[in-house]
């Protein structure tokens, strides 16, 4: 039995479909809750602080934090779909069925990957759509959004990987959610500009990598941002080949997933 | 003949544990053979180092020629798994996973054919568009079955596949393999109903303590361990004591019956004899031919 290239693609495309269906099936749950969830920070903190506060000049305060939240929801979904789709299989049992399969740990962690950042994106689209009943928000640099919402939503699904085949329960997993993601992107600079903030909190605040993924993907819309959207893109593209590299390494390994 | 699956001196240990301890094991191509052994003998880590999901601690393990660790892709393309547990994936319908597990072997829409097949042979037909979480444990074991079947694999290796399952699925279950076999493809199996191996295999291993005790054809094994019995009811006058004569032949007691194991033909009239000297009367007599569970046991149970 020679394995070819075309049984590979076929293989990796079947679990992508797979990963994909997964999630619209539930799509009140994976798409329109986080959805809601976004729409309701926008109409909250841009009803409070509208007329308050003009973090850049020339950019109203709902402008600036519509970036913020469909990338802070683009990232949180990414991570979503790969952790619960890993730790779901894992408890139920029917992760047998891809570990069995002669799918390689590569198309494995591809498979997963682009899941994760399809999920994302569809989130932050809609969520974008929806604002734009709101305000008016062109896009200045659209290849700096593209990039910063694909290596975004990759770094994040490959930490879901991570997650996923780490955790043994649910709460396990959930205490990854509450306790890493959701501190780490309410602290990136969503509701903000790190400027406004006392010096030695700016400084903490970069050492928070979702701080770059937030403030690159708003360069992308404004042309302005806390730091150069090229440090914030290496940095990016450094932890998503860093997190890429600890995934597939997992996968390869089969760590609690083969004995 | 080629040979199927191999193992070479294969050793698993977690921590202290053995739980394989050095099994040397060959299945020729076309075999229907049968994995046998009480629970912790080994069975399912053998099996599962076959799949992957378990790594040998030394040894190697190979199926139609490929190295399962060294030439994974391959070895799993060769075979197809049936799990002991009733695991499935909650968000898709019967024919839905079928054609996913396909579909991961590198199977395209070609494959719905043969797909639809299995389904119809594992009477699945009219469960295809229902959901995996409304099925009974029985369906479930069922397309369990065709998951590991939707990619025509040369070697099957089905994991206790009859455990909760009903009589009439077993009988259609095993028409099924047995075409498959007849087809060509290896089969191996684990079951407790012995007599489920003793009829469809026509090997065996039986296994103790991570260790083969026993390999030969279904025939040989039969041959060289059983005995012929002599299963006698009996209405004792007095005391309820076999006569002093007869009783150094071996013998059980079983609910309300004496079955003594035959040397030879002649034992029984020395038996009938000393019964009736006794003037014990026999109420009933049967001669019973040893199965492989009596193999088993006895294997299983010696120098424990």
């Amino acid at each position: 039995m020679m394995v070819t290239p075309k049984i590979q693609l076929i293989g990796t495309w079947t679990l992508i479909k797979k990963e994909l269906i997964r999630f619209w099936r539930v799509a009140f749950q994976t798409v329109a809750a986080p959805v809601i969830t976004g729409i309701l920070y926008l109409v909250i903190f841009s009803h409070v602080l509208q007329d308050r506060l003009e973090v850049y000049e020339g950019v109203t305060y709902t402008s600036f934090l519509i970036p913020g939240l469909i990338m802070m929801s683009l990232l949180q979904n990414a991570f979503a779909n790969s952790s619960s789709s890993l730790i779901q299989s894992k408890v139920m049992g029917n992760i047998v069925f891809i570990l069995l399969s002669p799918l390689s740990y590569i198309q494995l962690f591809i498979a997963f990957i682009v899941g994760a950042i399809f999920r994302g994106l569809f989130v932050g689209l809609v969520i974008y759509l929806l604002a734009l009943i709101y305000v008016d928000l062109p896009i200045e640099h659209p290849w700096m959004v593209f990039c910063f919402a694909i290596f975004g939503g990759g770094l994040l699904g490959a930490f879901g990987i991570i997650a996923g085949i780490w955790a043994e329960r649910f709460d396990q997993m959930a205490a990854f959610g509450n306790f890493v993601i959701m501190p780490l992107s309410f602290l990136s600079g969503v509701f903000y500009s790190i400027h406004s903030l006392p010096l030695a909190w700016q400084n903490v605040s970069q050492l928070n990598p979702f701080f770059y993924m937030i403030d690159g993907f708003r360069f992308g819309f404004f042309g302005q941002s806390d730091v150069s959207p090229y440090i914030s893109l290496a940095v990016v593209f450094l932890f998503f080949v860093a997190l890429s590299f600890a995934a597939i390494q997992m996968l390869k390994s089969g760590y609690k997933l083969r004995n | 003949m080629k040979t199927a699956i191999s193992y070479k001196n294969v050793k698993k240990f977690y921590g202290d544990l053995k739980a394989v301890n050095g099994i040397t094991l060959n299945i020729k191509e076309g075999e229907f053979f049968g994995l046998l052994g009480p629970n912790g003998a080994g069975k399912s880590t053998l099996i599962n180092m076959l799949a992957g999901l378990a790594k040998p601690s030394t040894g190697k393990i190979s199926v139609m020629g490929y190295d399962v660790q060294n030439n994974y892709q391959e070895a799993r393309h060769s075979v197809g798994i049936v799990p002991q547990e009733l695991v499935f994936d909650p968000f898709f319908n019967v024919r839905e996973m079928l054609r996913f597990q396909a579909g991961y072997f590198g199977k395209g829409k070609e494959n719905d054919v043969w797909v639809d097949e299995v389904i119809e042979r594992l009477d699945l037909t009219d469960k295809a568009s229902t959901n995996m979480r409304k099925l009974s444990g029985g369906m479930k074991r069922r397309a369990l079955i065709a998951q590991a079947l939707v990619h025509k694999p040369p070697v099957i290796v089905l994991d206790e596949p009859t455990a909760g399952v009903d009589v009439e699925l077993r009988q259609k279950l095993w028409e099924f393999i047995k075409d498959l076999n007849n087809d060509g493809h290896t089969i191996v199996l684990t079951t407790h109903y012995l007599e489920e191996a003793q009829e469809l295999c026509n090997s065996v291993a039986m296994l103790r303590a991570g260790k083969v005790v026993a390999m030969d054809t279904t025939k040989n094994l039969l041959r060289k361990f059983a005995t012929k019995n002599l299963k006698l009811k009996l209405n004792f006058k007095g005391e309820e004591k076999l006569p002093q004569k007869i009783d150094h032949i071996p013998h059980q007691i079983v609910e309300d019956a004496f079955i003594f194991q035959l040397k030879r033909i002649t034992d029984i009239t020395e038996i009938t004899e000393a019964l009736k000297e006794s003037r014990v009367e026999i109420a009933d007599i049967q001669t019973v031919d040893s199965d492989l569970e009596d193999v088993f046991l006895k294997l299983t149970n010696s120098n424990k």
